[in-house]
């Protein structure tokens, strides 16, 4: 089952980065069709957040077709959902992971990582 | 929408000193409504008001409904009240905690009080005295919860809690409030947290309302402009100006924007619930 984790300092609002969790799961075989999300009551109590936070995710996802609420059993990943095979994602892995001991080696902090991977990526989205 | 929490023009006077004046608010049932402002501002003096324990000088509180002085048979039964530093008897175990809590209250849920105790890892023979800060805690909100209340008021139930016990605190409390039938207020000067569990907010600051309204409102409304050293006038015929600090060269200004802000001058972005809670508390 996914485990949520939430960044106070992103600036994404709370029910977003659930919802973000989810999406970015899906694609990599992390969660299946047919695998249930935790329930409401769980999420809130290990993560401390309203429970209608967790309920606008659950929506908002209902809504994208990419979970379902079943009535008295909880919400689960939609039998629609047909994600790609996860493709190479240890390749990618692996070459992020040589991409970051370099930059480790070249004195750039975990923030600055960040940062770097941030920059290229809002760049490259510009550029698109 | 009905209000668990009505206020209109409350006071209470010591002396010749207004501890609160002309509150007027209302909260909505089912909400997480967080009370926050600093030390003196009048937090623990308007809860206390609301549930009964003291007499106001003007205006009145009503929960659900009904005034806790003047009927409290219809609100007491419906309410659970966390004090301040969360005080238990320290020379009673949890056990007789729960017995005492039984006899108290007609609609004790005596299943979820010992379920909650055995989830905490918590003997029954242990002394309120030998928890820690965090377990007391614990302890006095599943005895609140135990009563099965339809309003829960904690004043500053986290202030002496480390960032985990926090934590583990207001999950619980979370979880009380997702199995529905719930309304919460809490006062607190802690920000961060109240961000993550509250979806309602009332600031306060000597003694009166600075801002109220629900949380999401609060924060889609509020915007930070900064632009070149200046004044505020232009930006004031619109919107509400809440702060505004000048440096040499810069001008940032705190606005609760009336729709969108269209100024080429300004640079608008959106401010966190943490800078907007100061502005109104650096203003007063």
């Amino acid at each position: 089952m996914i485990d949520f984790h939430l960044d106070s300092r992103s600036g994404v609002p709370t029910y977003l980065q659930i919802v973000q969790q989810v999406r970015q799961a899906i694609p990599l075989g992390l969660l299946a069709s047919g695998d249930q999300l935790p329930t409401v009551k769980d999420v809130v109590a290990h993560l401390a957040i309203n429970p209608n936070t967790v309920l606008k995710a659950y929506r908002d996802l209902d809504h994208e077709g990419l979970v379902e609420a079943r009535r008295g059993q909880g919400t689960f990943v939609s039998s629609r959902v047909l994600p790609d095979p996860p493709r190479d994602v240890a390749g990618l892995q692996r070459e992020l992971g040589e991409w970051v001991k370099r930059a480790r080696a070249a004195g750039v902090d975990d923030e600055g990582l960040y940062a770097l991977f941030g920059t290229v990526l809002h760049r490259m989205e510009r550029a698109a | 929408m009905n209000a668990a929490l009505e206020t209109h023009g409350l006071g209470k006077r010591y002396g010749s000193r207004w501890a609160l004046r002309d509150c007027s608010l209302a909260v909505p049932e089912g909400s997480v409504a967080a009370l926050v402002g600093p030390n003196g501002a009048g937090k623990t003096t308007l809860l206390h008001l609301a549930v009964g324990l003291a007499p106001p000088s003007a205006g009145d509180a009503r929960i659900l409904g009904w005034s806790a002085r003047e009927q409290p048979e219809l609100v007491l039964p419906r309410i659970g009240f966390v004090a301040q530093e969360h005080p238990l008897y320290r020379g009673f175990t949890i056990a007789e905690m729960l017995k005492l809590g039984r006899k108290l209250n007609p609609s004790w849920d005596a299943a979820l009080a010992h379920e909650r105790i055995e989830r905490l890892g918590l003997s029954l023979k242990q002394k309120a005295g030998t928890l820690s800060g965090g377990q007391q805690a614990q302890v006095a909100l599943t005895l609140a919860l135990a009563k099965r209340p339809e309003l829960l008021v904690l004043d500053e139930p986290m202030a002496a809690l480390d960032p985990i016990a926090r934590r583990e605190f207001l999950g619980a409390l979370m979880e009380a409030v997702a199995e529905g039938g719930l309304t919460v207020i809490l006062s607190s000067h802690i920000i961060a947290d109240l961000e993550r569990v509250c979806d309602h907010l009332v600031v306060l600051a000597g003694g009166a309302v600075q801002l109220a309204g629900p949380l999401e409102d609060v924060v889609s409304e509020h915007r930070l402009l900064t632009g070149p050293r200046g004044d505020a006038d232009e930006v004031a015929r619109v919107h509400a100006v809440i702060e505004e600090r000048h440096s040499e060269r810069q001008t940032t200004l705190l606005v609760r924007a009336n729709g969108h802000v269209y100024d080429a001058r300004w640079e608008v972005t959106p401010v966190g619930l943490e800078d907007i809670v100061l502005g109104y508390l650096g203003r007063r």
